[in-house]
């Protein structure tokens, strides 16, 4: 139980009152980011990430964090009492979750979704808490060609996984990793894609792409889809909290399945989009309400909420114990570890046992004051989202222009961050997927690095990726997934054929 | 912003779009194979040359442009789906271009005047506010701003003849 007590330890490291502070503070900025249109979790904490240079690491990342919780609570309250999800995980909590608030049931529909959220992050930190160092001890074995299979997993499983076009994943992935490229190679110190500009030294900031991805391209389809706010009013009092949780056990196995795709989904890099869609629609298929989901089922609202917190939450695992995070977000958090002089991977659990540990903990404890402070504070948020979009969309811009500024205080971020923007709402319109872009910007200099070491400790052949039974399996099953859409397709075909 | 009077004719089509971004992709797949090319993409005498996993990277992002384009030049037979209708493109560039235009300003006269300067017209022309509100959020906005990074967080931002003008 040598868990047990590096998480006690973590427990001393994250219970000071400035940590504790910074925990509410991160909580109510991530509801409020995740509540308003334009800001999400990965471009809020991609905004707020230079203001935390100075703080000491652990205090920067637990307030980070719980601006990840924040942000994935505050997609449920735009979903329930506005019908607007305010991120892509909370869209399947409208089906249900707007529905009841339309019967004047939103306290109710609330309580359930904060609640599923609670046990669905819960369950993950449980997961990470035991499985993260076990995964860190393994990977500690690795070698270059062991992590460069690992990243060829990772990127190959957003191509056979992903639901679209995946020519298109594969563009938008290696699009990414060509941006990367951009600016001086770590190797060699040649410099790549500059064409002579000294400002394109530095190469193309993550957060700068993520910020025009996210932020402005969101703006911008707001404003395409003419939003109004028309929303419902909510009430959440002790008793509607008290008579909620007293219905919820009975949706025990539900949560559990949503708890396991959640988890299984937040770790591999689906995300916690497509888990929450996944969830919903087996809640639907097993449950023996199924019929009624999309009328105000209040399963229909554990069950995406639930999934998607497990997998928000479990996508942190990758990241801490391999260095590769499951989600846009994660992978915000990630390049911010970088920045602060912390190498991500399964040595930060030998040689930053505080941070990691002191992290864990604040994932019990931001969660639980997650709930508390978005049950007693939803009157406050939804009169927020009540604010005209004439007045919001110029201040998130405004937001937006200064966290792409401060990122290396370069007016050319800012109008990169427009490019990007452009591209967001381009790219949103067509289906190309932004996730699997945005890691492959975090991850292109680490992947090419155990690429090219790889490369120089065989001289130059790719079999060494198949050089042992771990690389072996790895690759094999990284090529397998690159190829499933495309094996799936002829198969289609086929059937078609005989049909 | 959701008036029911939209003009619902389309701007251009997807299928068209589809080409146009499977165009810029090869495109940008030409610029980096080529500058990778002229790198060295080779094996050297100490192990791949810098321009190696780039150039890979650009010739996959060819690749897949290529198959798009051609997918994209199939999509031209089916019905045409319009990509933006033009009520919706006018109100995107209502917000687009105001917005370049800030950044441009924040060039010239610094972040904070920029900004108060962008949310007043903002609100005036298209939240049809007053002057006073529009013009009373927007420097609040900035006042804000300038506080909290200019002494709170000690971050330097652009700044402009105002700020200079008082001494920062």
């Amino acid at each position: 139980m040598d868990e047990l007590q590096s998480l006690m330890h973590g427990f001393a490291v994250a219970l000071t009152l400035q940590n504790v502070l910074l925990m509410f503070l991160g909580i109510v900025l991530g509801v409020l980011i995740g509540v308003l249109p334009g800001l999400g979790g990965a471009n809020g904490i991609a905004i707020l990430l230079p203001l935390t240079f100075t703080m000491s690491p652990t205090s920067a990342i637990i307030m980070l964090s719980c601006i990840y919780w924040g942000a994935l609570f505050g997609g449920a309250i735009t979903s329930i009492l506005f019908n607007i999800p305010g991120e892509p995980w909370s869209v399947a909590t409208t089906f249900d979750g707007h529905p009841m608030a339309q019967q004047g049931r939103a306290g109710e529909a609330l309580t359930a979704a904060f609640t599923g959220s609670f046990i669905g992050a819960f369950f993950a930190v449980v997961m990470i808490t035991f499985l993260a160092p076990l995964v860190a001890e393994f990977a500690l074995k690795f070698g270059p060609p062991e992590y460069f299979a690992v990243y060829l997993l990772a990127f190959c499983s957003f191509v056979g996984m992903g639901k679209g076009s995946p020519w298109k994943t594969i563009a938008a992935m290696m699009l990414g990793f060509g941006l990367a490229a951009v600016g001086m190679d770590t190797v060699t110190g040649q410099l790549r894609l500059t064409f002579g500009s000294t400002e394109l030294l530095r190469g193309v900031d993550f957060l700068v792409v993520v910020i025009g991805l996210f932020g402005i391209g969101e703006i911008l389809l707001t404003m395409e889809e003419g939003l109004e706010f028309k929303g419902r009013s909510a009430k959440i009092n002790a008793r509607v909290v008290f008579q909620t949780w007293a219905q919820l056990p009975k949706f025990w196995a539900t949560s559990l399945r949503a708890c396991l795709i959640g988890c299984w989904m937040g770790v591999t890099p689906g995300g916690a989009t497509p888990a929450s869609f996944m969830s919903y629609g087996v809640a639907k298929q097993i449950s023996k309400n199924g019929h009624n989901f999309g009328k105000g089922e209040m399963e229909g609202v554990v069950a995406p909420e639930t999934a998607a917190h497990a997998a928000g939450t479990a996508a942190l695992l990758p990241m801490l114990a391999l260095g590769i995070p499951g989600s846009p977000t994660a992978a915000v958090l990630l390049g911010g570890l970088l920045i602060w002089g912390l190498q991500p991977g399964p040595l930060l659990f030998v040689e930053q046992k505080d941070f990691v540990w002191g992290l864990i903990a604040s994932m019990y404890l931001g969660n639980i004051v997650g709930l508390i402070v978005v049950l007693t504070t939803v009157p406050l948020f939804a009169a927020i989202l009540r604010i005209p979009f004439s007045i919001i969309a110029p201040v998130i811009i405004v937001v937006c222009a200064i966290g792409a500024y401060t990122v290396n205080n370069a007016m050319l971020d800012v109008w990169l961050m427009m490019l990007f923007g452009v591209v967001g709402y381009v790219f949103k319109k067509l289906d190309y997927p932004m996730a699997p872009m945005v890691l492959a910007l975090v991850l292109g200099d680490r992947a090419e690095d155990s690429f090219r070491q790889s490369m120089l400790m065989s001289q130059g052949s790719v079999s060494i990726l198949w050089s042992n039974w771990l690389v072996g399996g790895i690759s094999t099953a990284a090529l397998l997934l690159l190829l499933w859409p495309f094996i799936s397709a002829l198969r289609e075909r086929r059937r078609r054929v005989v049909l | 912003m959701g008036q029911p009077e939209k003009d619902h004719r389309g701007v251009v089509d997807t299928a068209t779009m589809e080409i146009v971004v499977a165009a810029l992709f090869f495109a940008f797949a030409a610029v980096v194979m080529f500058d990778s090319y002229r790198l060295g993409a080779a094996w050297g005498s100490d192990g791949p040359e810098p321009g190696y996993f780039p150039f890979y990277t650009g010739l996959i992002i060819a690749i897949a442009s290529v198959v798009l384009l051609v997918q994209g030049v199939r999509l031209c037979r089916q019905p045409r789906a319009a990509f933006v209708e033009r009520g919706q493109f006018k109100d995107v560039l209502v917000v687009l271009l105001p917005a370049l235009g800030y950044v441009l300003a924040i060039e010239f006269v610094g972040i904070y005047l920029a900004s108060a300067c962008y949310i007043a017209v903002f609100m005036v022309f298209l939240g049809h506010y007053t002057w006073k509100r529009g013009v009373t959020v927007g420097v609040s906005v900035g006042l804000f701003a300038f506080v909290l990074f200019e002494r709170w967080f000690s971050i330097p931002l652009p700044k402009g003849f105002i700020e200079r003008a008082l001494g920062f």
